[in-house]
């Protein structure tokens, strides 16, 4: 920045708008006096790809494709919960072995989901050995996942009324492989996340929610539960299976004893979390093994499908709680081929707002690991322009993330 | 009345009803079982007046103070706008939360309601996308300004109508429309 002095006091910085080949385009502009921030806001949208609109073009099996586009790590939430609503309108009942299937999928998801989270959060903070260990964990994950659904990513798992794949006992083995190779890699894991110095001086009281404002201001997932908000739909409103299995809210006290709302606490959530999953997709596993085989859809003939769902009339919501939060999709079908209204609400939606007190009061150098904090598309971070007497000065998202690097090294000494 | 005197959804559309009478129709109760237990998945939806809908948020945030609002859908039909807005209350224990919809019906002649943003700072997003997408005009918003659609974007063109004031055309033909009123577009200076 420049050495000439300026009457104002503040300036402003803007965060964004990001990549468009990312998933979520967001701009923040801040209000910065010197390095700390006074005040922020936000802009979004800057790559609206009209995924509604276009589902408002297709027929319902059809929209479980594109939703399952909406997001690469929450590929299984959005068309499932657009799914669960499709169901509610058309009375489907969905086969019992198919909602253990179910959670299997989203459990697996959400691992998959906080540890790219967790490896990033390690990369913001310039602790990129961290973000390879981490993404090696990851990669068993997305292996299984492949294993599972024949897709590392773009899953194509979910159908109305069930899923499309069975897990067979053949396939026990590899699963059990894999979660014990998982549960060997959290306690390392944890122990660099919540023990290690570096992380320790970036994370506690930096970006701290209170309760208060993450309910004012509707904050979804690990960011309302790490604030103290016990909200969690696969408890709160159990679907799947999710209701016979054992399992509780994860907030930041039942390891520490204490709510702090700050980056550690959210830290601490997920990784709670992903022992979490891990205990639940063996519950579930066990519970199939011990099933006998039988319907994994409600209606396996498409075009029947398709057919009952041209005459359904009403709507109806599906609610998912995604690896970052509420995830929700209303739906309304009017007795045509395609739904007459589609809403879809990712989390993040909600956790941009939050993000504005978390920032107030810290430094430029903070602002990607408390971005980071909350989960989002990290792409808002590509490119930061200065704007100082009238006079814009770019600052890549390499630069920033230089001087986030630059905190860490500063701390240490 | 709070958390620790929970009502059941019938209760909960009673306490409405009374509240509100006449401003509050088309009340329902949707008990869905889910899992191989068949727990109930318990939707409430109510018809709201739009001159009610302030009110019926405050009242239900005397069922929960903590009540959550999770986003509000909308579309078009006929002569006129319907948002639903989606809420939940009860959550934090386990199998209790029950989620609520209230649908508001705003004429298109005249397409405005209140704002909720006072009440809940979390509904801003919300409600101004409902404003761009849908032509809505919510009074007292915070910030009246577009979030997803870009500040070049025609006005008077919303893209989840249905009507002749649908946004149709800029979806299919983007080469050919000129969408970028030159007035409209605040001046920048250049990048250094």
């Amino acid at each position: 920045m420049s050495a000439e002095t300026t009457e104002k006091s503040t300036y402003k910085i803007p965060i964004g708008p990001i990549h468009p080949a990312l998933k979520e385009p967001v701009m923040f502009e801040f209000e910065v006096d010197g390095e700390r921030i006074v005040d922020a806001d936000v802009y979004l949208g800057h790559v609206h790809r009209t995924i509604e609109w276009t589902g408002m073009r297709r027929n319902p099996v059809q929209v479980l494709y594109l939703a399952e586009r909406i997001c690469g790590i929450c590929s299984y939430c959005h068309p499932m919960s657009f799914a669960l609503a499709v169901e509610r309108i058309a009375g489907i009942k969905v086969p019992e072995r198919a909602e253990y299937l179910r959670v299997v999928q989203a459990e697996l998801e959400r691992i998959c989901s906080h540890t790219l989270w967790a490896g990033v959060a390690a990369h913001e903070i310039g602790f990129d050995s961290v973000l390879f260990l981490t993404w090696q964990v990851r990669e068993k994950g997305l292996d299984l996942t492949e294993y599972l659904t024949g897709n590392r990513i773009t899953k194509a798992i979910t159908q109305i009324g069930g899923v499309r794949r069975d897990i067979t006992k053949d396939m026990v083995p590899k699963i059990e492989e894999t979660l014990s190779f998982l549960k060997d890699n959290f306690g390392k894991l944890k122990k660099i996340f919540l023990d290690d110095k570096t992380f320790k001086m970036r994370s506690q009281g930096t970006g701290i929610l209170t309760k208060k404002d993450a309910l004012e201001l509707c904050a979804v997932g690990p960011t309302a539960r790490a604030s103290g908000v016990k909200k969690d739909v696969r408890v709160d409103q159990p679907y799947f299976a999710f209701g016979e299995l054992d399992f509780d809210y994860v907030t930041p006290d039942v390891l520490t004893g204490e709510v702090n709302g700050d980056v550690y606490d959210r830290i601490i959530v997920r990784l709670l979390e992903v022992k979490q999953s891990i205990d639940l997709i063996e519950q579930c596993v066990d519970v199939l093994s011990g099933m006998p085989e039988g319907d994994i859809v409600a209606e396996p003939k498409i075009a029947k499908l398709l057919n009952q769902l041209k005459k359904v009339d009403g709507d109806g919501i599906g609610r998912m709680e995604a690896p970052r939060g509420e995830v929700i999709h209303y739906v309304k079908m009017d007795g045509h081929e395609h739904p007459y209204s589609w809403k879809v609400r990712a989390p993040t939606y909600n956790n941009i707002l939050p993000w504005i007190p978390m920032l107030r009061g810290e430094q430029i150098a903070d602002i990607p690991i408390v971005a980071a904090s909350t989960d989002p598309c990290m792409s808002c971070t590509n490119r930061v322009g200065i704007v100082h007497n009238g006079k814009r000065k770019m600052f890549t998202g390499e630069q920033l993330h230089e001087l986030s690097v630059e905190k860490t090294r500063r701390l240490m000494q | 009345m709070s958390r620790d005197q929970k009502l059941s959804p019938e209760e909960i559309v009673d306490s409405f009803k009374k509240e509100f009478a006449k401003k509050v129709t088309d009340t329902k109760v949707e008990r869905h079982p889910i899992g191989p237990k068949k727990n109930e998945m318990i939707h409430i939806w109510m018809t709201v007046d739009r001159s009610s809908y302030r009110d019926v948020v405050k009242h239900l945030m005397t069922l929960d103070e903590e009540a959550h609002f999770a986003v509000s859908s909308g579309y078009d039909i006929e002569n006129r706008i319907e948002i639903i807005n989606h809420f939940s209350i009860y959550f934090g224990e386990r199998g209790e939360e029950i989620s609520i919809n209230f649908k508001v019906a705003l004429p298109k002649s005249d397409p405005t309601m209140d704002s909720i943003c006072d009440l809940i700072p979390g509904a801003l997003i919300s409600e101004q996308e409902k404003q761009e997408m849908l032509g809505i005009k919510v009074n007292n918003i915070p910030k009246d300004m577009r979030v997803f659609i870009s500040d070049d974007f025609p006005e008077d063109m919303y893209p989840w109508r249905k009507d002749e004031m649908n946004a149709d055309k800029m979806g299919r033909n983007l080469h050919e429309h000129d969408k970028i009123p030159a007035a409209k577009i605040p001046e920048k200076e250049d990048d250094e």
